[in-house]
């Protein structure tokens, strides 16, 4: 046994069935979709057994134009709903950080969303932007006439708002929480010496506030981000990727390649490059944007 | 440099009133120290002072001009903070100048006075340094260069030296007594340390649950405190107090009496108190002995030089009848 393993075995036998279960669950399958990304595997067994296909599979990734769409379509979304995401949380946070009325009553009913199941989040906004008659359409409809309305979920300019705005709505109680956390550690005297100094409200926000937020920014950009290129149930339930393709995003586009077509191989060979951009991503915004302390 | 004048300034937080209608006159140029035990209301004062605070009733004057009401950039104070309160992600440079940057100062003019500050403070080596990169000390000179580029009428300190090991903080009372005398300006500190407060204040403001017990000068605080209060809180050790129902003879029936530690001698053959040694403290110039006599109850004595009595043993206390404080109701009568 190495030696940094010994005397270790309490803690060794306790971190065991959460290894075992990561490795069974992420480390494996993902293994097996580098091999497939090799392959011609199909999801259902079938007489002509599984061949090595070498970088087929990824030669025509780069050459598919639905794949290329889908590329665009998860960038499109994630530079929409990451800043968008982030404003609102740290708007809300900023709120619930301030001594007003109620502050428990609207702390508890701000991360309702967060306690919904997405399938559930995505039935309500579906009713939201129903037309002609749903919510939204009944506003606009008292400033552009009773005739008029908006397909937001069918309109290829309009969908991919639609699933932006209802994805920020589902989960900014997560980065609204942790921004409440970060606003909170945040020295009281730093505002009030701000105050001394002559600092307007805006002022203290962006030389007090923002700043302190440093550490907490990262975190939430990172998350937030990996998070928005992971988007696969909204468009799966609200639009099946429509219309004309313009909400399929990458995960959307593997699940339909190895489920819907059954075409495991290329879907393998799809997730191994989401796999790497998502790494890379990640890496890059922890290499650019250090924390406070490593600079 | 500015007067300061507190008129019937009152603070209630709630029904729950924490300053009762006081009154207080700063002197320009002072160096005045509120001092009392935490709760007292010391801070609020100095808060309402620098406008963090707002007064529930009463008004405030800076060099004549009612300031109760005025936003605290606009009232002429600078405040140094326990925490210092440093913006972690400026420079000390940066934090030093934050305030005239704020106010829209030229940038030569703005590096010219942060210059000179960390010269005063002897900062300028340090000018390009994060906060969390220096010491204690440095921090605390940080924050009055921050006070001092300013060129307030008045320097608030909130107990700016109690996260300062002794060493440092003994240091830096001299630091400031001597920043004092350069400046010459109106400085209110806070604190609950009465070596602080005797050894750097020019008047002293002693308050104890919101009301003022005595303002004077240090040495007048110690000589004749008007209070049994202030007699127990001015004075290290503290002032004993004697027990019994009539503990000197002279004294008027019921009044409470008080005597200094170093206000006592003690000898081995004779004198007015027996009293067995409780226990013997040795600081090195001096030592405190502490004795329980039937006469008198507890007694702590300080004396010169190095005492070797053991606990246990008996000794006699005698006290300098002209150095005992006598109060009766609360207020003193003679000394």
């Amino acid at each position: 046994m190495p030696t940094i393993f010994k005397g270790r075995s309490q803690e060794l036998a306790m971190l065991f069935p959460a290894m075992a279960c990561l490795v069974l669950i992420i480390v494996v399958p993902f293994c097996l979709s580098i091999g497939f990304s090799f392959t011609d595997q199909r999801l259902m067994p079938r007489p002509i057994p599984t061949r090595f296909v070498g970088l087929t599979n990824y030669e025509r990734m780069f050459a598919d134009r639905l794949f290329w769409q889908a590329i665009g379509n998860t960038v499109l979304f994630t530079v929409l709903v990451v800043p968008f995401q982030l404003m609102i949380s740290l708007c809300v946070a900023m709120a619930l950080n301030a001594a007003i009325p109620f502050r428990g009553l609207f702390r508890t009913v701000s991360i309702l969303p967060l306690l919904l199941p997405i399938t559930v989040v995505v039935a309500i906004w579906a009713v939201l932007y129903r037309i002609p008659t749903g919510p939204l359409n009944t506003i606009y409809q008292l400033f552009a006439g009773p005739e008029a309305y908006i397909d937001f979920v069918g309109g290829s300019d309009t969908a991919m708002v639609a699933i932006v705005v209802l994805s920020a709505w589902a989960t900014f109680p997560y980065q609204m929480l942790i921004y409440l956390a970060g606003l909170q550690d945040v020295p009281g005297d730093l505002y009030e010496a701000a105050e001394l100094d002559g600092a307007t409200a805006w002022q203290r926000f962006r030389f007090v506030t923002w700043p302190c937020l440093r550490n907490v920014n990262i975190f939430l950009l990172i998350i937030t981000t990996i998070q928005a290129l992971k988007l696969f149930t909204q468009v799966s339930v609200m639009t099946k990727g429509g219309p004309n393709g313009s909400t399929t995003t990458i995960i959307y586009y593997l699940f339909q390649q190895g489920f819907t077509s059954q075409k495991i191989g290329y879907a393998s060979a799809i997730s191994v490059f989401f796999f790497i951009a998502v790494t890379t991503i990640a890496v890059l915004q922890r290499v650019f944007l250090k924390n406070e302390g490593e600079q | 440099m500015a007067d300061v004048l507190i008129q019937s300034v009152t603070k209630r937080y709630g029904t729950v009133e924490v300053v009762p209608s006081l009154n207080l006159e700063i002197p320009e140029g002072s160096f005045t120290v509120l001092v009392g035990p935490s709760g007292c209301g010391k801070s609020t004062l100095l808060r309402m002072i620098a406008g963090l605070e707002t007064v529930s009733d009463g008004k405030i004057f800076i060099g004549g001009t009612d300031i109760t009401h005025t936003a605290p950039s606009q009232r002429g104070v600078a405040m140094v903070f326990q925490s210092y309160a440093l913006y972690p992600h400026m420079s000390v440079a940066e934090n030093i100048g934050f305030g005239l940057r704020l106010a829209g100062m030229g940038k030569s003019e703005m590096e010219g006075r942060v210059r000179e500050a960390a010269d005063i403070l002897q900062l300028g080596p340090l000018l390009d340094r994060k906060p969390k990169q220096l010491s204690g000390g440095q921090r605390q000179r940080v924050a009055i260069g921050r006070a001092i580029v300013r060129k307030p009428k008045v320097f608030l300190f909130d107990e700016p030296l109690s996260n300062l090991d002794a060493a440092l903080r003994a240091q830096m009372r001299v630091e400031l007594s001597e920043l004092h005398e350069r400046l010459g300006s109106t400085m209110v500190y806070v604190t609950h340390d009465q070596v602080e407060a005797m050894t750097m204040a020019d008047q002293i403001v002693v308050l104890n649950k919101g009301h003022i017990e005595q303002v004077g000068a240090p040495m007048h605080l110690y000589n004749a405190p008007a209070t049994p209060f202030v007699a127990g809180f001015i004075g290290s050790p503290k002032m004993n107090f004697l027990q019994g129902p009539k503990p000197w003879a002279s004294a008027p029936q019921g009044a409470l009496i008080g005597i200094r530690p170093e206000h006592i001698t003690l000898s081995q053959t004779g004198g007015q108190w027996p009293a067995t040694v409780r226990h013997v403290e040795h600081l090195g110039g001096e030592t405190l002995v502490h004795l329980d006599s039937e006469c008198v109850g507890s007694l702590t004595v300080k004396v010169t030089g190095d005492l070797s009595a053991q606990a246990g043993t008996t000794l006699h206390a005698s006290p300098r009848p002209e150095m005992l404080h006598v109060f009766t109701d609360g207020q003193r009568v003679s000394a």
